[in-house]
């Protein structure tokens, strides 16, 4: 909220400068947004006067001119018409900024005469778009005296945030209590005298609607004369950015932001009938205020004469009973309209208005009356005419409440020790009634509840500053573990994936539901159930059942702008259910392209990514994150997104602890991807607690005797896989065998359709003493064997 | 006499042979035929046992004498030539050492979860856990017991995103939403974890607001302290001591100032110390002041509404955002970025995954 600092000076005496009083603010929770002082940004402009101006000796347009500053007497060229001898000028001196031309000003020669400044014209200094000549001021303007001064621009202008509970300093005045009770000056008395009338309203108010308005007042006022208001409201008005009307509008304006009370003056000669105050019906129109029309809906509060609706109460009036310059008899409106309502009103209707914005925040109740005396006092004053007894409909609403005062328990919960006298002294000049160990808040606080709010009200008054700061660390810190379960393996899964080349991204929760469907979408026990009702956009509709389709679009996104071969992952929740076991923590990958760039030392750098990399991906995460990747069963039963021959799941029974593969090719043509891309999926929930406990690791047994490698290549029918044949081969001798890995698989040229020859290492670890040739031969014969017996294959000879 | 004349011509016959070896298998011939078993001095060794006893004395510990010096001049040629051989080798095996190394992929940590973990990090040390609590949540968690009353306009101030009813709840829990703010762990932790409590909670937040300096879903960091001696000079120390931890500022200027939110009371935000100069923001001691984070001393509403004593417990909760106070520490000027994906940008943003926040080190 803006207002100027003499219109605060209005409600509070005081001495204080600028500076202490908007450093103040901002400590009592009206934080200052800005300070716009005239005074300082025109401090170099000051009157001067001409001593003497004569014909520039080279140039027939220019004066050379002698100015008296009042301090010194400077030469300055100037190019107006009216600069002459024993004039009185607005000077500039070099350095100072010129608003109107946006330049600073230097110090130079005109056609070889020298210049010190400039005498200003009415456009360079932003007053007017006068610029056929420089300011000319009556003669006998002090010399030396402020620019500002005499333009009656040396009123700064506070512009202060207001926190949503703070209705009462929505008005000037609220602000100036508030600085008041901080010791900062004193609030000034408001004085109202009750309307003395001798004749009854010819309009009369009733309230269908008491929920939506309880309190009515207004008055009637005949004969008014409507015209331009008296230039201190036009320049307290304009300064803070309102635009002067007339002055029965501008009178509501500055109840407005003076006191917080909006007000409505209907020109009563275009009322048809009474004031009847009741609920919208869907469908009614009103053409406002500020030139735009609205329909309304169902339950708004209005208020309407005979024939419609005048006004959307609280929020805006209508064009066809508003004022004019011809109005002559006026019937003013001030009510309390419901805060919530108003609110809701004004959100439907988008209005964003001074009385909206007052009346949404709760307007004091008890100061709907007294504000018709102050206003019929003003109206008659700079408008004239002869008022009506008050109409008063419905009655105020009830803010009588008693809080406990427990001054100890300021201390408790403030943490500092402040004297009851001067709690006391803080609650009453906020205008807080206390006795004894009760305290009944004023009628403009409706956001006062309860102890809290006290202590609130004392400390902010007080000063937040003088309370003092106490740790929280604890002394047994030292064994103490912040992390819970899962967000150490969130952690240690995103560690592991960025150092194995792959960036970590972060994006939305939620994704276009057309997308989502291609990845288990979400719904399918409950339509609709992850769908937004409002969402921000149509292509964010759903939250996301995967994250692969964003890391999809990522990768697209950036090979489109030239960076292709990504490797992103993310470590996020996905959505299955509304239900708060319904979201599940996944780390996901995708690597998109190739492995990296083309390079001189072959082709490996540069390899199509395939199904491998994200199952090294996918084990690599797994096994940071705590799971036993090298005891989990490779399933082919990967969700629909994946490529169905070349994707797998990870899991435990049927706990499914990760899913890899290629992404489906069908669904990189849908997604407007270019294939090839290879993704997984960990599901972070699903791992199993570890069951070791503490650090301490198991002791290493190595063996001092050297394991023995050997080599066996077999024939095997194409469709048996690796992992069939390693387990076979592993089962052969338990208790030696430590390692079997595959190193080739061949088919083509020497072997038969249908198979395939498949070569592995098989890695035996002596235990008592070394391995005689004839033992590891018939170890040999016993791999070959079960090999054999499980998958059918032959030794290749 | 005479043997003595034939070791003499037997020695320089055979170094003249070993010396004129010039590579490693005419090297191999010579020991052979000087060593080997029909080498020439094996066979001078074979005849000294015709020989009467002071005489092979004498050619016996001559000929083990030549022996040895002839392996010992075998031994010297052979390391010669190796070693002219090697220099021969090395002589071909120049690399270009300016071409470029195999590539390899460098990861990143996205500065969001880098900050997280900062922030694991300090409160951390001072004794705070992590609680976590679910995106989607109902209108009770998220407003009705954090002291938002059904119809009041702070609700709408959050821009909710709403989802269908869930058919199983009923009321308020039926009412599902995204969380607006983290503040919902809060009512969780209260209502399942009991006092005393000193959580830290970091997630997604999102509301319906996109533009320059909003965006859909954010990140916040919240914590809450509840105990029977909690007051608000405790929330000072805490949020200054991370902020300066934060910010690696020991003598960080920090105020408070009273602001409002509907589960706090009373309620400030706080600022730290800035400049701002020629459009630049240094944080730091300065002439100004930036807002970083909101707090306040827990509701008594609130506090009951989650089952406990307002009259016995107390304390003080925060929420910040997460994106900002990154944005602020590393200089990241847009927050819009932080969820494009850009790999120009994680790459210049992001962090090195193995250089984690750690309190003790730079």
């Amino acid at each position: 909220m803006k207002f100027t600092l003499s219109w605060l000076k209005e409600h509070l005496e005081t001495d204080a400068s600028l500076n202490e009083i908007t450093d103040k603010l901002t400590a009592i929770g009206l934080e200052l947004e800005g300070v716009d002082n005239p005074a300082e940004k025109f401090a170099p402009f000051k009157v001067a006067y001409v001593e003497k101006a004569e014909q520039h000796p080279d140039a027939d347009r220019l004066k050379v001119c002698i100015v008296d500053t009042g301090k010194e007497k400077v030469q300055v060229v100037c190019g107006a018409p009216n600069a002459r001898t024993g004039m009185k000028g607005v000077f500039a001196p070099e350095g100072s900024y010129i608003p109107g031309t946006d330049m600073v000003l230097k110090k130079g020669k005109i056609r070889g005469q020298e210049s010190n400044g400039m005498l200003v014209s009415e456009r360079e200094m932003g007053l007017s778009d006068d610029h056929e000549g420089i300011i000319d001021l009556p003669e006998d303007t002090k010399t030396g005296t402020p620019f500002t001064e005499i333009f009656g621009m040396d009123d700064p202008v506070i512009d202060i945030a207001i926190t949503p509970n703070r209705a009462d300093c929505t008005g000037v005045r609220g602000v100036a209590r508030d600085l008041a009770a901080t010791g900062l000056g004193t609030l000034k008395t408001q004085k109202i005298t009750p309307v003395k009338s001798n004749f009854k309203s010819p309009v009369d108010v009733d309230i269908q609607f008491l929920k939506g308005c309880p309190h009515f007042c207004g008055a009637y006022i005949k004969g008014v004369k409507n015209g331009p208001s008296p230039d201190w409201l036009q320049r307290q008005l304009k300064a803070i950015g309102l635009r002067p009307i007339s002055a029965l509008v501008d009178i509501t304006n500055f109840f407005t932001i003076g006191l917080g009370r909006p007000l409505h003056v209907f020109d009563a000669d275009k009322l048809n009938g009474n004031i009847h105050v009741r609920e919208s019906k869907k469908g009614e129109t009103i053409e406002a205020l500020n030139d735009k029309s609205y329909t309304l809906e169902d339950g708004m509060t209005v208020v309407c004469d005979d024939t419609g609706v005048q006004a959307v109460g609280g929020i805006v009036g209508a064009v066809p009973t508003g004022c004019t310059e011809d109005t002559v008899n006026v019937f003013l409106e001030c009510a309390y309209f419901d805060p919530y309502l108003s609110a809701k009103t004004g959100r439907t209707l988008q209005i964003e208005s001074d009385a909206r914005y007052r009346n949404e925040r709760g307007l004091d109740p008890a100061f709907t009356r007294p504000a018709v005396d102050l206003a019929v006092a003003m109206i008659q004053e700079l408008c004239g005419g002869e008022a009506s007894e008050i109409v008063e409909a419905g009655k105020a609403v009830d803010t009588d409440r008693t809080i406990t005062f427990d001054p100890a328990y300021t201390k408790r919960l403030g943490g500092i020790d402040i004297a009851e006298k001067e709690q006391i002294k803080i609650l009453e000049s906020l205008g807080f009634t206390v006795t004894k160990n009760k305290v009944m808040p004023p009628s403009w606080r409706g956001d006062i509840e309860g102890r809290a709010d006290l202590v609130e009200e004392i400390t902010r008054i007080y000063g937040y500053d003088n309370i003092e700061a106490v740790s929280v660390r604890s002394s047994d810190a030292t064994g103490h573990v912040a992390e819970t379960t899962l967000s150490a393996r969130m952690r240690k899964a995103r560690n592991v994936l960025a150092a194995r080349g792959m960036k970590e991204t972060v994006t939305w929760s939620f994704m276009p539901k057309d997308k989502a469907a291609h990845f288990g979408s979400n719904d399918n026990k409950n339509e609709g159930a992850l769908t937004l009702t409002n969402p921000i956009s149509s292509d964010l509709d759903q939250m996301r059942p995967s994250i692969l389709p964003n890391l999809l679009d990522a990768a697209q996104r950036n090979a489109d702008r030239g960076f292709a071969d990504s490797a992103l992952f993310e470590v996020g929740p996905v959505f299955e259910t509304v239900k708060t076991d319904g979201q599940k923590m996944v780390a996901a990958g995708l690597r998109h392209g190739a492995t990296g760039p083309r390079h001189w030392s072959g082709a490996e750098t540069h390899r199509t990514i395939d199904l491998y990399d994200a199952k090294a991906d996918a084990i690599a995460a797994l096994e940071a994150a705590g799971a036993p990747a090298g005891n989990l069963q490779i399933t082919r039963d990967a969700p629909g997104h994946y490529h169905p021959g070349r994707s797998a799941s990870m899991r435990l029974g049927k706990n499914v602890l990760a899913t890899f593969g290629e992404i489906h090719p069908a669904v990189l043509e849908e997604m407007d991807i270019d294939g090839p891309a290879s993704g997984f999926e960990i599901y972070l929930d699903n791992i199993p607690e570890a069951k070791k406990k503490g650090p301490a690791r198991m002791l290493l047994q190595a063996s001092a005797l050297q394991p023995v490698t050997r080599d066996f290549a077999f024939l095997v029918d194409e469709n048996v896989e690796a992992d069939a044949l390693t387990r076979a081969a592993k089962s052969a001798e338990k208790s030696l065998i430590t390692d079997v890995s595959v190193f080739d698989i061949y088919q083509g040229k020497g072997v038969e359709d249908g198979k395939k020859s498949v070569a592995i290492a098989v890695t035996l670890q002596p235990v008592e003493q070394t391995l005689t040739d004839s033992e590891i031969e018939g170890i040999g014969k016993k791999i070959v064997d079960a090999v054999a017996a499980k998958t059918g294959a032959i030794l290749r000879g | 006499m005479t043997d003595m004349i034939d070791m003499n011509d037997l020695k320089t016959e055979l170094i003249q042979m070993v010396e004129a070896a010039n590579d490693l298998s005419a090297l191999e011939a010579a020991r052979v035929a000087a060593l080997g078993k029909k080498g020439k001095i094996t066979e001078q060794m074979k005849g000294l046992g015709k020989m009467d006893p002071d005489a092979r004395k004498e050619a016996g510990a001559a000929l083990n004498l030549l022996k040895d010096e002839i392996a010992a001049l075998i031994d010297k040629q052979e390391r010669a030539l190796k070693k002219q051989a090697l220099d021969e080798r090395l002589d071909t095996e120049k690399a270009d050492v300016t071409l470029s190394p195999r590539p390899e992929a460098k990861g990143s940590i996205h500065p969001i979860s880098q900050t997280m973990d900062e922030l694991v990090s300090i409160f951390g040390s001072m004794g705070f856990k992590l609680a976590e609590g679910p995106d989607i949540e109902d209108d009770w968690h998220n407003f009705t017991a954090l002291n938002f009353p059904p119809g009041h306009p702070a609700r709408e101030m959050h821009d909710t995103f709403y989802l269908p009813d869930d058919p199983d709840e009923q009321g308020e829990a039926a009412k599902k939403l995204l969380r607006t703010h983290t503040s919902t762990v809060q009512i969780r932790a209260m209502q399942e974890q009991g006092v005393p409590i000193k959580i830290v909670v970091m997630g997604r937040t999102y509301r319906s607001d996109y533009d320059i300096t909003h965006t859909p879903m954010f990140h916040q960091c919240e914590g809450l302290v509840i105990d029977k001696d909690i007051h608000m000079g405790h929330l000072k120390g805490c949020l200054m001591d991370f902020a300066r931890a934060y910010f690696e500022m020991d003598d960080l200027p920090v105020q408070f100032r009273p602001s409002f939110f509907p589960f706090t009371e009373p309620s400030a935000e706080m600022d730290i110390g800035c400049s701002r100069k020629d459009g630049g923001l240094k944080i730091g001691a300065g002439d100004d002041w930036l807002e970083i984070l909101g707090c306040g001393m827990v509701h008594p509403n609130v506090i009951k509404n989650c089952g406990l004593d307002p009259d016995e417990y107390q304390g003080f909760a925060w929420g910040l955002g997460v994106e900002r106070i990154a944005m602020l520490k590393y200089g990241i000027p847009d927050l819009r970025t932080f969820f494009e994906s850009d790999v120009r940008w994680l790459e210049h943003y992001g962090f090195d995954p193995l250089d984690r926040p750690n309190r003790a080190t730079k």
